[in-house]
């Protein structure tokens, strides 16, 4: 029944997201605001994790072809799809949901917690439109964080692969343009979307219904990321099975 | 106008207002007072509509609130201003922009207008060079003055506190009674306190409401409030031997 409750809650809560907005001026400053935090705060990180995970995904798939017939650009081949279809919108977002996803929590939690999501109710301003509806338009810059971790994966790979003598930058570089579906392109960039609205969402509805006090604050940042997870990674597997099946 | 009627409230099992029927009226300022767990913030909350009764009604000048579309509610809320217990302001605006925060939400008015209107609240708290402080960098006492200078800046017709003065010292206590007092008188608004401390009683309390158990035990004001034979307040409002000695001197006094 609690399950039932929250999935309820939740959905009212996205319902409520687009109800009574607030005066453009102020959520114009908030949106900015939340681009800053979320996106432009994220961006070093997964420059990290994307290029090393890339250099690391051909490693493997290099050490793992040790059949002469196999020709050399493979690795290329390999290291691009693994990182446009799964590494950069699937694996990136999981990151994203412990690093924006418990921000996110913690900060509306903090909120809830020391009564200022009460002083905006007072006030007569839709907390949930105020607090979630920035967040949620700012994740819709998502998209631009997984264009960068896929050209740092690739570009990753791309060093591993040279400085690791795996294969030549010629052979490299066929692999990576062997083959190009287009339509991957749009499966990732649909499920990063997709994934974009759940990181907003999910932590703010863990944040805004957080009862308690600061040791609350802490549990409610850590079930957010695993709901989150779950959540990325069933419908990970939902969008995959209807899109590309 | 505040007027309460037969007011219900519970949380699963527990039962905490049990119909409660009062008038606040504007231009005076009310105290609700009682002991902890008596129902106090349960009653502001469902006067404030973050709480909604079982049973009973709340009008604001004749306007019953539950018979009020939600935009007619938001409408209303932005006549209130709230002081809350710990202050509640938002850690990531300066002062000033915590005050300006209500301007720019529901008027129209021109940035300078708003700062204008800042410049003077903040000058009627006292607090006019603080404007660019961060709320983590002022004190108590000051950032209880920043919440009243929120809460009066938009013109408010209704105005309520939750214990303005837990955590103060005496002196900046009795500031803050004070201060509610003369916005209360200034601006002619219905004011109502949620308290413990019995200076503020004494001081500013035109109306009493105690509260016990979740009933209104007795009504009355801080000229009633020595001469009640009231066994519940009394207990509660002399339980100290320095306001057994005061209340003791106002009756010889008297007679």
């Amino acid at each position: 029944m609690t399950y039932l409750y929250n999935i309820g809650t939740y959905f009212l809560m996205i319902k409520e997201m687009f109800r009574k907005p607030t005066k453009w001026s102020v959520m114009k400053t908030l949106i900015f605001k939340d681009i800053d935090d979320l996106i432009f705060g994220s961006l070093g990180i997964v420059a990290f994790i994307s290029f090393f995970v890339g250099g690391v995904v051909t490693i493997q798939t290099a050490l793992n072809i040790d059949n002469p017939l196999i020709p050399k650009y493979l690795v290329g081949f390999a290291t691009r799809q693994s990182v446009v279809l799964e590494f950069a919108p699937t694996f990136i977002s999981i990151i994203m949901a412990g690093k924006v996803g418990s921000f996110i929590t913690s900060s509306i939690g903090t909120m809830r917690v020391t009564e200022q999501i009460d002083a905006l109710e007072v006030m007569g301003i839709n907390a949930i439109n105020y607090l979630v509806f920035p967040k949620f338009i700012a994740m819709m810059l998502y998209p631009f964080v997984i264009s960068i971790a896929m050209f740092l994966g690739i570009l990753g790979g791309m060093a591993a692969c040279i400085y690791g003598g795996f294969s030549t930058l010629e052979d490299y570089i066929t692999g990576v343009q062997m083959d190009f579906n287009t339509f991957h392109i749009t499966y990732a960039f649909v499920k990063t979307f997709v994934f974009a609205f759940l990181l907003a969402t999910i932590p703010s509805y863990y944040g805004y219904f957080m009862k308690g006090g600061a040791l609350e604050v802490g549990k409610a940042s850590t079930t957010s990321f695993v709901w989150t997870s779950v959540m990325i990674i069933l419908l990970n597997y939902l969008l995959t099975q209807l899109m590309l099946s | 106008m505040i007027e309460v009627k037969d007011l219900h409230k519970s949380f699963g099992e527990a039962h905490i207002l049990k119909g409660i029927s009062t008038v606040f009226e504007k231009g005076k300022t009310s105290l609700v007072i009682g002991q902890s767990g008596s129902g106090k913030t349960v009653f502001l909350k469902c006067l404030l509509g973050l709480f909604h009764p079982e049973k009973g009604t709340i009008s604001y000048d004749g306007k019953i609130y539950a018979n009020l579309s939600d935009d007619e509610k938001r409408d209303l809320r932005a006549e209130m201003g709230m002081v809350f217990q710990g202050s509640a302001l938002f850690d990531s605006m300066t002062i000033a922009e915590n005050v300006m925060f209500p301007l720019r939400m529901f008027t129209k008015q021109s940035k300078s207008e708003m700062q204008d209107r800042v410049d003077f609240v903040l000058n009627r708290v006292n607090l006019f060079e603080a404007h660019n402080k961060m709320p983590s960098e002022a004190s108590g006492g000051m950032q209880k003055r920043v919440a009243i200078a929120r809460a009066i800046v938009n013109n408010p017709k209704y105005l309520f506190c939750d214990e303005p003065n837990s955590g103060l010292d005496p002196k900046t206590a009795i500031v803050i009674d004070n201060l509610i007092q003369e916005i209360t008188d200034e601006y002619n608004i219905t004011t109502i306190i949620n308290s413990h401390d019995m200076n503020s009683v004494m001081e500013i309390g035109e109306k009493i409401v105690f509260l016990k158990d979740g009933h209104k035990a007795w009504e009355g004001s801080n000229q009633t409030i020595f001469k009640t034979d009231n066994e519940a307040v009394t207990d509660f409002v002399y339980s100290s031997e320095l306001f057994k000695k005061v209340r003791q001197m106002y009756l010889e006094e008297r007679q």
